[in-house]
């Protein structure tokens, strides 16, 4: 069992945001899926006030050992999640950890305080990876905004928060501690890095819907695993440790640099039942190191 | 009928070359396969490193066939991850995830079906036909790519370069088909644009058409939401709305 932020869980390897839908999956795999859920708690997709559309497709592009995705954050906005869904991803049988974003600290405050009053939901993760409407400013690109955050949606809930951080900042280590200073329970990180690709014959035109996008996968492994690092080396707050994980040797690599717990991504992409995998091959690999 | 949870492993147990296309057989024992659906695949080995360091997700590919405890895949050459799928050999492995997307509807009785399909989108046409029947029409780059009709019975075929069967589009066939048919419904998977042909015919002269449609995946079972289309509610996922949709809900 690994304890992060008061949670029992029973093994260090959780979904990364937005990688892993849990009702289409249970429509394809049925069942079987919640017999054997493949992480030790479940990170459900960014819930926003108000219902997303998502970005005009194309929406995804391979890239070298990788993929840029442009996906837009497409959700049934949070009256439709506290509704339909906290009570079908409640049936999982791991904790339940609730991602929401906003674009100012009062939407962010508005999500929390009603996110918080579901008993269903162990954790809350702030998606801060956006632009503030107000100062243009990706909230968490900038320590002191972030720190603001923290001081006004800190005080409307008890349930742990965790700030899952973006890669797209100057230090980091620097906005980890501001979120820390704030009150954060713990960091997450990393999120995708700003990624684009042209339309093939285009003359320079994005191909994504979105214009840019987001790389994840194997490609941004090496820089996720100094960011986890630094960051760690920097905060005494749990650490989810993500960003390219495809194998146990890579997420012990993360837990080696101080992560807490390991997030898999991309990788379930590749196969669905990609965390018991890694969760299995970790376990195989700290025997092996233990012997 | 679920689809297994998880990736598995199956090995190439045929392999034969028809025209521009390689049909691959790969073991999957006891699955229950639709017309319609599709697998993602991927090469156990060499799956990655190749030009630009791709391919590395799996592709999104529709079924052929599945009997005798092995599921069939027609396939061409067109990127890093169907070149990779096209050199493999007998006995080399391939992860497999699926059956995947929702298939064909069945016509209803007393309707006459129409299977339009473009080159190597015929697959799931082909599977329809040995399931329900229906009259194949087909279309082709050049006579080579269109010995794959070869899977189909009776088909019609036409082909731009003209070598072989009608000189021209495919709906050039189904034009004449509407002409005379009333009790006809249309199943179609191919290009976007013999797509979008179809989809104004069907409309024009009332007549009920499924498209199944193609669409980069990353996951193919509703996670990454990154293969959507546009229809009148809104953006869906290919692969678990689809790949098959009724051809008046697409925009």
């Amino acid at each position: 069992m690994i304890e992060f932020c008061g949670i029992e869980l029973e093994h260090p390897v959780i979904n990364a945001s937005g990688c892993f839908d849990v009702l289409a999956a249970r429509e394809v795999f049925g069942e079987a899926l919640v017999g054997r859920f493949p992480f030790s708690a479940y990170v459900s997709k960014t819930v926003t006030l108000a219902a997303r559309a998502g970005n005009p497709p194309p929406r995804l592009w391979e890239s070298a050992g990788g993929l840029i995705n442009s996906i837009g954050l497409p959700n049934p906005g949070i009256d439709v999640y506290l509704e339909h869904h906290v009570g079908e991803y409640a049936k999982l049988g791991v904790p339940l950890i609730t991602n929401v974003m906003g674009s100012s600290a009062g939407e962010f405050a508005e999500l929390v305080g009603r996110v918080a009053e579901r008993e269903e939901v162990a954790a809350i993760e702030l998606n801060v990876s956006c632009p503030n409407v107000a100062t243009g400013l990706d909230i968490g690109a900038d320590p002191r905004g972030l720190r603001e955050l923290l001081t006004v949606v800190r005080p409307l809930t008890r349930k742990p928060l965790i700030v899952k951080l973006t890669p797209n900042s100057a230090d980091v280590a620097e906005c980890a501690a501001a979120a820390e200073a704030g009150g954060a329970d713990a960091v997450s990180l990393i999120n995708t890095l700003r990624a684009m690709s042209l339309a093939p014959g285009g003359h320079g035109r994005p191909w994504l819907g979105g214009g840019t996008g987001g790389l994840s996968g194997p490609a941004i492994r090496a820089i996720a695993l100094a960011q986890v690092a630094s960051v760690a080396a920097r905060v005494a707050v749990p650490v989810v440790g993500m960003g390219g994980v495809s194998s146990g040797a890579d997420a012990a690599e993360m837990l080696e640099v101080g992560a807490r717990l390991v997030a898999v991504g991309s990788e379930s992409f590749r196969d669905p039942d990609a965390g018991s995998r890694i969760t299995a091959e970790l376990a195989a690999n700290f025997a092996e190191n233990a012997a | 009928m679920t689809t297994p949870f998880g990736r598995r492993v199956g090995a190439v147990l045929s392999r034969r070359v028809v025209g521009r296309y390689v049909v691959l057989g790969i073991g999957d024992p006891g699955v229950v396969v639709e017309p319609g659906q599709f697998y993602m695949l991927a090469a156990v080995t060499g799956w990655g490193g190749g030009a630009g360091e791709r391919p590395y997700l799996p592709r999104a590919i529709s079924v052929l066939h599945a009997r005798n405890g092995e599921v069939g895949f027609l396939l061409e050459d067109v990127g890093p991850g169907t070149q990779r799928l096209c050199e493999l050999g007998l006995g080399e492995e391939v992860y497999l995830v699926g059956p995947l997307g929702n298939g064909f509807t069945p016509p209803l009785a007393g309707r006459e079906a129409i299977l339009v399909g473009g080159g190597v989108g015929i697959p799931p046409l082909a599977m329809f036909q040995e399931r329900w029947g229906g009259q194949a029409l087909l279309g082709f780059r050049t006579a080579q790519h269109a010995q794959a009709a070869s899977v189909f019975a009776d088909p019609e075929i036409a082909t731009d370069d003209g070598f072989a069967g009608h000189h021209g589009h495919v709906t050039d066939l189904l034009d004449d088909f509407l002409e005379h048919g009333e009790d006809v419904a249309v199943f179609a998977c191919g290009p976007p644009a013999m797509l979008k042909a179809v989809q104004s015919r069907a409309a024009r002269h009332r007549i009920p058409a499924q498209l199944a449609l193609e669409a980069p995946m990353a996951c193919g079972y509703g996670a990454c939401f990154g293969c959507v289309v546009e229809t009148v509610d809104g953006y869906k996922r290919v692969c678990v709305d689809g790949p098959v949709f009724d051809a008046a809900v697409l925009v």
